[in-house]
């Protein structure tokens, strides 16, 4: 298992702060002798750690605020529409004129509201989005840490959005606000469950719940291997950043902003910016377990390539947001239930079949090779084609019944000129 | 143990995102079912039909604009037919075929709003909107063209209109006849082929034809019920009788039919215009016989037309003076949210504003 110290951004700054931990850092740090003496080691490990923190956390941000800029530069293209283009070069610092803006609001806490559970929401919102990026490898050797149970750790943390939906909606007090809680929280419950099942795949393919070991499994990557998996986990990765077509919790057209309503000022600004965040999380997500993460070709760096495919993720998660309607609560929840939960189940058991099928028994743990992926991919189309068809004949709206079409309304048939007298309202039959 | 549930009720409006203006609606729920609404309007009185009373007949055309100001062209045209049939005018033809190519114009418009916000109702994030929005935008073009203003026009007049189109009106109208089919077509398509939007639309908030038809209701909701009832046809005001058209019916009464017919309504707006180009000769405008201060004489007129949203009919009252003694208008978007409650209760909260705005109603009209 890979330790901290893996990690090239951890060690540089570890081994330049410690004096002499030769055990540690083969070449020294760049000063040659560290800062401090080896008896305070634990202090340069954690000043190494704040220090790595502090970028995730400026890192993460800023890119919010580039991803907000290009949201809005692009919905704008879509909509032909100019943008932001005033504040700034092509208007990039329209969204921090933005920030300061929101910032500077006067925060309104409404008179019924429960005002612990309605301050502490926002927090508990952002917190678990940020919690991600710290088990996602951004390049070769660089990551935060990888953790054994990376992707139950992302499965594990970002469920805990739920309860801040909840609680921003029950703190508030407001009718409307209930409504997109209880929405938000079957949506993401019901969505929570072909999500974890549908990386289970990928899972087993690479042997390991690390992230780290996914990336390094996929020398085909796993959209190609597992196209059902993908899909599904993509679906799933919408409904849980409540974009459209499931962003029934926020719903603008029947709720205004749903469990947002009440907020104001910073508070409204942190949903906002977890609502970003969260874009970008999925994003990543994806691009890890299914894109081959931060694996390319030479001479483009690793960070580039993960940096670039995140960025072709969440261009097709705009697409999606602007232009799709919404379904509605009921079809979400059917979709979840009738449709992704057994495509899911389907790739888990034709993924685990194969799996077994190629696994070595004389080395566990070794990593299947790019012909074995090939094969499995073929097969997994296959499958893909065929129970994707058949979903869809499961899930296609009824038609309109052929006697409903062909009725002749009885008041005034079709190409009869003369007007019948109408019966009065309330008249008996 | 059962869990005790009681239904809830929520109060949308007046100013709510989709209330296409300021409509209230006091909505019972229980869970996401509807079980009740109660409609409340009347936040957009102004009044328009006591101010007509101290305008003369041809000032009162500026009230006209601002009841549905989505459709002022059909606003002025069945008050002007009203004006026209009380003071006995009768108008010049190429005043006549101008008023019939704006008011056509005018419908697609008006069918593009339309179709644009049920979209935008399904939550889509305003993308199609803007695109029908940009072919809306056109035909404000050709308006401002025509009399200068790009909602409320105010361009008609008894006897005709103010002032013929100047020649690049023409021009521009060409350009635009070539273009919208496609456009149309693309709006069609959009509609059709998105499986969300059939999901969403198709088998819902149905009414009965027989219903409608005692309620009053009028327009595409009651052409979308397979009632042949178009007053284009039917009474054939203005040079109606002249061109042809045909008048599309859908019989399945839900959401999507009521903007399937729309769309074809559309297209046919698009053959009438064609058939005016070609119809339109050079002439006056208005009758040089008609004052300035119109006094029919005493007596009263109705005059109902096919706006976009439905009968729009005027009803005014001469007591021989300068100014109607009385008005009143029969406002299509009024009476087509007479079913509201019956076209809601049983769906779910999410189909709630997309069955209101499939009536296509228009708060100024409804409070007037």
């Amino acid at each position: 298992m890979p330790t901290f110290l893996d990690n090239s951004w951890f060690r540089n700054i570890y081994c330049n702060l410690v004096e002499n931990d030769s055990a540690r850092c083969a070449s020294g740090g760049w000063f040659g002798d560290g800062i401090l003496p080896n008896n305070l080691a634990w202090l340069a490990y954690t000043v190494a750690a704040f220090v790595i923190c502090f970028a995730i956390l400026n890192a993460l941000l800023g890119s919010v605020i580039v991803y907000i800029w290009a949201w809005r530069r692009v919905f704008a293209r879509f909509q032909r529409r100019s943008g932001p283009n005033r504040w700034g070069p092509f208007g990039m610092l329209t969204t921090v004129a933005d920030a300061i803006k929101t910032m500077f609001k006067e925060d309104v806490v409404p008179a019924e509201a429960d005002r612990l559970i309605f301050n502490i929401a926002p927090v508990l919102m952002v917190v678990p989005v940020f919690m991600v990026f710290a088990v996602i490898p951004f390049g070769a050797g660089t990551f935060f840490v990888d953790l054994n149970v990376g992707i139950l750790f992302i499965i594990a943390v970002t469920s805990g959005s739920v309860l801040a939906v909840v609680m921003a909606a029950y703190g508030s007090a407001n009718r409307v606000a209930i409504f997109s809680g209880m929405r938000s929280v079957a949506l993401l419950m019901s969505y929570e469950i072909p999500m974890a099942i549908s990386v289970i795949g990928a899972v087993m393919v690479a042997g390991s719940l690390s992230l780290g070991r996914i990336v390094e499994a996929q020398d085909v990557p796993f959209i190609i291997v597992m196209p059902l998996g993908f899909l599904v986990f993509a679906i799933c990765a919408l409904a849980e950043s409540n974009q459209t077509p499931f962003d029934i919790a926020e719903a603008e057209s029947e709720l205004g902003s749903g469990y947002l309503n009440d907020y104001s000022s910073m508070k409204f600004g942190m949903f906002y910016l977890a609502e970003f965040a969260a874009g970008i999380a999925a994003a990543a997500i994806i691009t890890t377990v299914f894109l081959s993460g931060w694996r390319g070709w030479w001479p483009i760096p690793s960070q580039f390539w993960f940096f670039g495919k995140m960025g072709a993720v969440l261009f097709g998660m705009m697409w999606i947001r602007f232009t799709w309607p919404r379904l509605r609560p009921d079809q979400v929840m059917g979709l979840a239930w009738k449709g992704l939960f057994e495509l899911t189940l389907i790739n888990l058991l034709s993924t685990g079949i194969m799996v077994a099928v190629f696994a070595d028994e004389e080395a566990p743990g070794d990593l299947f090779s790019a012909n074995e992926l090939w094969i499995m991919a073929a097969v997994n189309w296959v499958v893909f084609v065929v129970s994707i068809w058949a979903i869809g004949k499961v899930l296609a709206p009824k038609p309109y019944r052929a006697a409903m079409l062909e009725a002749p309304v009885q008041l005034y048939p079709v190409g009869v000129d003369e007007m019948p007298a109408v019966k009065a309202a309330g008249a008996a039959d | 143990m059962t869990l005790q549930t009681e239904p809830i009720s929520i109060n949308f409006g007046p100013q709510h995102p989709s209330t296409h203006g300021v409509f209230r609606m006091r909505v019972t729920f229980d869970g996401e079912l509807i079980v009740d609404v109660e409609p409340v309007f009347g936040y957009l009185h102004r009044g328009s039909e006591k101010l007509a009373e101290e305008r003369t007949y041809t000032q009162v055309v500026t009230l006209t604009d601002r009841m549905d100001y989505v459709a002022s062209m059909t606003n002025n045209q069945a008050y002007i037919l009203s004006v026209e049939k009380l003071a006995g005018i009768v108008p010049e033809p190429r005043g006549v075929w101008l008023r019939m190519i704006a008011a056509e114009l005018q419908r697609i418009a008006s069918h593009l709003v339309a179709t644009g916000f049920l979209i935008q109702d399904l939550g889509a994030l305003g993308t199609p909107l803007m695109y029908a929005m940009r072919e809306r935008e056109k035909i404000l073009d050709l308006f401002e063209m025509m009399c200068g203003a790009r909602i409320t026009n105010s361009y008609l007049r008894p006897g005709g209109v103010f002032a013929d189109a100047p020649d690049y009106f023409w021009q521009a109208l060409r350009q635009f006849m070539d273009d919208i089919p496609g456009q149309v077509d693309e709006m069609e398509e959009l509609l059709g082929s998105s499986e969300i939007i059939l999901q969403r639309t198709k088998s819902v908030a149905v009414l009965k034809p027989g219903d409608m038809v005692n309620a009053g209701i009028t327009g595409p909701m009651l052409r979308a019920g397979g009632v042949d009832w178009d007053l284009r046809h039917r009474n054939s005001y203005d040079y109606y009788d002249r061109v042809q058209f045909d008048r599309p019916l859908h019989h399945a009464s839900d959401n999507f039919a009521r903007y399937w017919v729309r769309i074809q309504e559309m297209r046919e707006s698009i053959k009438i215009v064609e058939q005016c180009i070609k119809a339109i000769e050079p002439g006056p405008v208005r009758p040089k016989s008609v004052p300035f201060l119109v006094r029919p004489p005493k007596g009263d007129s109705y005059v109902g037309i096919e706006c976009p949203k439905g009968e729009l009919g005027f009803y005014l009252v001469s007591d021989g003076g300068v100014s109607p003694y009385r008005c009143h208008v029969r406002a299509p978007s009024l009476m087509n949210l007479t079913l509201l409650k019956e076209m809601l209760v049983g769906t779910y909260m999410a189909d709630m504003f997309v069955s209101f705005g499939s009536t296509d109603i228009n708060m100024g009209e409804v409070d007037r």
